[in-house]
């Protein structure tokens, strides 16, 4: 008899995602919702969705979501885990939500050392609001409000925010992976399990900055738009482990 | 005891496609094929061709590569 290996998982709805063909928001709801099911946290769960194209992620997850307002997801999350300390709290936050509005709670979350998860999702734009530059385009990279591409001079170098998080002393878990390859996806996977542990365990920040392809904003195919992730975001957002203090510390 | 060859097989939910190709990419064994009719979306979705793929080393092992690459959880994958 075939057995069934891959399927839709538990703490997901059945709706149909409203991204866009080949969005990586998709794939990386799906690896979150594989991981609580795989903790078995589905019910001391708590997500924080933000403002921009993942606004709605509480129509995809079914465990307990608390919007937040946009670029506030650590302040948030600090609070719902400081009157719930015994849930997993996890904000889920795209690039122009981070690392723009939202760049001063998140750095002091870090340095408190909030026991909080943060999903960073880069993809380089702000998808939502039509391609805009974001603080982490790309040098030379074009948007809308940077037609001809972004020139360093004019408008700043793009942001390192999770070198910048790794220096506070509060966080213990940083690592930047990509969803564009098989490979890459399931890396993401073995990140964001090991950041929730590490809150499981109590040890402070964790963070899982994930590039992430923005097919439509980018005007690539989605094939092409995984192949620029590989070819030119890693470049300027290298995949390593940026700051590890878990290690041997999670049981 | 003889070796066994992994055999898989999956489906494709036509209508949860969104016609990214993403799984056409990543298939090590060339399996899935774009159809060449709309669905309700207006996508042509990815269709699995097992059936048509008769070639040496083209069968579905169950490797899962193109569901776990599948935004939009179209894919389910059997092995066994
Ligand atoms: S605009 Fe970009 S980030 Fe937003 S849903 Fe579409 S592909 Fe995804
Ligand atoms: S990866 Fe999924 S959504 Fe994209 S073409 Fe294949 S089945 Fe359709
Ligand atoms: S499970 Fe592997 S071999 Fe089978 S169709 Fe998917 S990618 Fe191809």
């Amino acid at each position: 008899m075939a057995k069934k290996v891959f399927q839709r998982p538990k703490y997901l709805k059945k709706a149909v995602f409203h991204y866009c063909p080949g969005c990586g928001h998709s794939i990386i709801h799906r690896l979150i919702a594989e991981i609580i099911e795989e903790l078995d946290i589905g019910e001391k769960v708590i997500g924080v969705p933000p403002a921009g194209c993942a606004v709605l992620a509480y129509d995809y997850f079914d465990v307990d979501m608390g919007e937040s307002p946009h670029g506030r997801g650590a302040a948030v999350a600090t609070g719902i885990k400081r009157i719930l300390p015994d849930r997993i709290v996890f904000s889920y936050q795209g690039d122009g939500d981070i690392a723009a509005i939202g760049t001063a709670e998140t750095i002091h979350a870090a340095n408190r050392g909030e026991n909080i998860t943060t999903i960073f999702v880069n993809n380089g734009v702000y998808g939502m609001t039509g391609g805009q530059m974001a603080p982490t385009t790309l040098a030379g990279q074009n948007s809308t409000t940077t037609p001809g591409g972004r020139d360093v001079k004019r408008d700043g170098f793009p942001l390192d925010l999770s070198e910048m998080l790794a220096i506070a002393r509060g966080s213990v878990y940083i690592e930047r992976t990509a969803v564009n390859s098989p490979k890459n996806i399931m890396r993401t996977k073995r990140a964001i399990t090991k950041a929730f542990k590490a809150q499981m365990d109590g040890l402070g920040f964790s963070l899982v900055e994930i590039l992430s392809p923005c097919p439509t904003n980018w005007k690539l195919s989605s094939v092409d738009a995984c192949k620029w992730v590989e070819e030119s975001m890693v470049k300027t957002f290298p995949l390593k482990v940026i700051k590890d203090e878990v290690e041997g510390a999670i049981s | 005891m003889a070796k066994k060859t992994k055999k898989g097989k999956i489906t494709i939910d036509r209508e949860l496609c969104k016609g990214c190709y993403l799984c056409i990419s990543v298939c090590p064994s060339h399996l899935i094929a774009v159809s060449d009719k709309l669905n309700q979306k207006g996508y042509y979705p990815a269709e699995y061709m097992e059936t048509d793929s008769k070639e040496k080393n083209r069968k579905c092992t169950g490797c899962t590569m193109c569901a776990i690459t599948c935004p939009d959880i179209a894919i389910e994958v059997y092995r066994g």
